[in-house]
């Protein structure tokens, strides 16, 4: 079952509808109800490596529905801990519950300061008004 | 909402996955009336037809239909349409949207003394109605595949065609296009799933059934494209000489179905590593894996041949299959 729309407060999100756990140094990636209703069913996560690094508003990896493509866009840089093996193997944990067990991947921030300029909830959900 | 072609089309209503589910397990309907619709009229209109066609209408009687091509000069593929013949005088074509105004202009130019070719697409609409319980929904009787009679349901006379693009049993309703609102409510008060554009090109892909612009254009043959069981070689017509000439010395590239051995999605224009393109991908719904068809070097064609796709820039592993990729169980 997809999951209702929802922005949970206490993220931190990029414009390119990625959101960011901040836990100390480290950090788990997703992205938000708005993508992956956009995208659809997804039905394949293209993974990066762990051991790998993100970088800040690049492509790390990417999501696609039985209709389309789409990057993830990193909302922070950093060395990649850990990928979601559970979305790798159900894709569609995402469409589910994309902020909890749908996450992507888990890594240990390069530059703590980057998250300032991350977007809190409410300025995130004035972007998707914009839209 | 998507633009195709000049009409806003649905790709998805539930959910391509739930939609394609619905079709394969029970009944969906697709509103398909974006297709165009030509009568071909007159004492000549069987031989105008013989002559612009790769299939031999001599085997299809008064009632019956055919899947056909309509081929250029060099044997490329113009459209891939359906012929219904009404009578000797008079057919009914059925052809891509994309390549109504295509298709008419080559026919048109082409007419010949004693038939008349006439665009009659926005006065019909056309609602494909198919799954394993499509004709059970609609109170339909079964009948031979590539038939067609005139017929009502729940008030609206329609033409009811045995043919469809998901290669599951079912019904294309035609109906006048002031009738087709009323028409798509009454088969969805019956139990079939609205199904979108989404499903409609899952389902094709499955059965490997090829769209045309992706899998067959005027630049592909129908030899090549593995539809030479369309071509009547032995009668005449546009392009018959290069598609002897190409049987005679075998295709130089196929277009074969295949696999996904690795996680990853095909799409069109992928390249094949070694030599080919990828022409039509997607994630099978019912394989759950990544699918698709794509032309490659005839020494690559066969069954059981392992090909390299390159995914944007990461080289996934596939195996040539043979056609149909899914199978319907028999009922």
């Amino acid at each position: 079952m997809a999951a209702s729309e929802d922005y949970p407060e206490g993220l931190k999100y990029h414009r390119e509808h990625d959101w960011a756990r901040i836990e100390g140094d480290e950090a788990t990636l997703g992205v938000t109800w708005f993508a992956q209703d956009a995208l659809g069913e997804l039905v394949h996560f293209e993974a990066p490596a762990e051991g790998g690094s993100t970088s800040k508003d690049a492509s790390y990896g990417e999501v696609e529905s039985v209709k389309a493509v789409s990057d993830v866009i990193a909302p922070l840089s950093g060395e990649i801990l850990e990928v979601n093996q559970k979305v790798v193997d159900a894709p569609e944990t995402v469409n589910e519950d994309p902020y909890g067990d749908g996450w992507l991947v888990r890594i240990r921030l390069a530059d703590p300061a980057e998250v300032d300029a991350l977007l809190d909830v409410d300025a995130y959900k004035q972007h998707l008004a914009e839209q | 909402m998507v633009p195709f072609a000049g009409w806003e089309m649905p790709v998805q209503y539930e959910g391509v996955i739930p939609e394609h589910k619905a079709v394969r397990t029970d009944a969906g309907v697709f509103d398909v009336s974006h297709m165009g619709q030509f009568h071909v009229e007159g004492p000549t209109a069987h031989e105008l037809l013989q002559s612009l066609l790769s299939n031999d209408l001599d085997k299809i009687g008064d009632g019956e239909a055919q899947y056909t091509l309509l081929t250029n000069e060099r044997g490329g593929i113009v459209d891939d349409l359906i012929a219904y013949r009404i009578d000797a005088h008079h057919y009914l074509v059925v052809v891509n949207a994309g390549n109504r105004e295509a298709a008419y202009a080559w026919m048109k130019e082409r007419e010949i003394r004693g038939s008349e070719i006439r665009d009659a697409s926005d006065e019909y609409a056309l609602l494909a109605v198919q799954g394993p319980r499509s004709l059970e929904r609609l109170g339909l009787a079964e009948e031979k595949p590539f038939t067609h009679a005139m017929g009502e349901l729940d008030g609206v006379e329609v033409m009811v065609n045995r043919t469809g693009y998901t290669g599951e049993l079912g019904v294309e309703l035609m109906c006048p296009s002031e009738d087709a609102a009323t028409l798509w409510d009454a088969i969805v008060a019956r139990g079939v799933a609205p199904a979108g554009l989404g499903a409609r090109d899952t389902l094709r892909l499955e059965v490997c059934y090829p769209l045309h612009g992706n899998d067959i254009t005027p630049e592909t043959d129908a030899i090549s494209a593995g539809l030479g069981w369309t071509c009547a070689l032995d009668k005449e017509f546009s392009g018959v000489d290069e598609l002897r000439r190409v049987k005679e010395a075998g295709p130089e590239q196929k277009l074969v179905a295949f696999v996904m051995e690795e996680k990853a999605i095909p799409r069109n224009g992928m390249p094949v590593v070694g030599g080919g393109h990828v022409t039509s991908g997607t994630h099978s719904p019912m394989l759950d894996k990544g699918i698709g068809m794509g032309y490659v070097p005839a020494a690559s064609a066969s069954a059981g041949t392992e090909l390299r796709i390159d995914v944007r820039g990461n080289e996934r592993r596939a195996t040539v299959v043979p056609k149909p990729i899914y199978k319907r169980e028999e009922r």
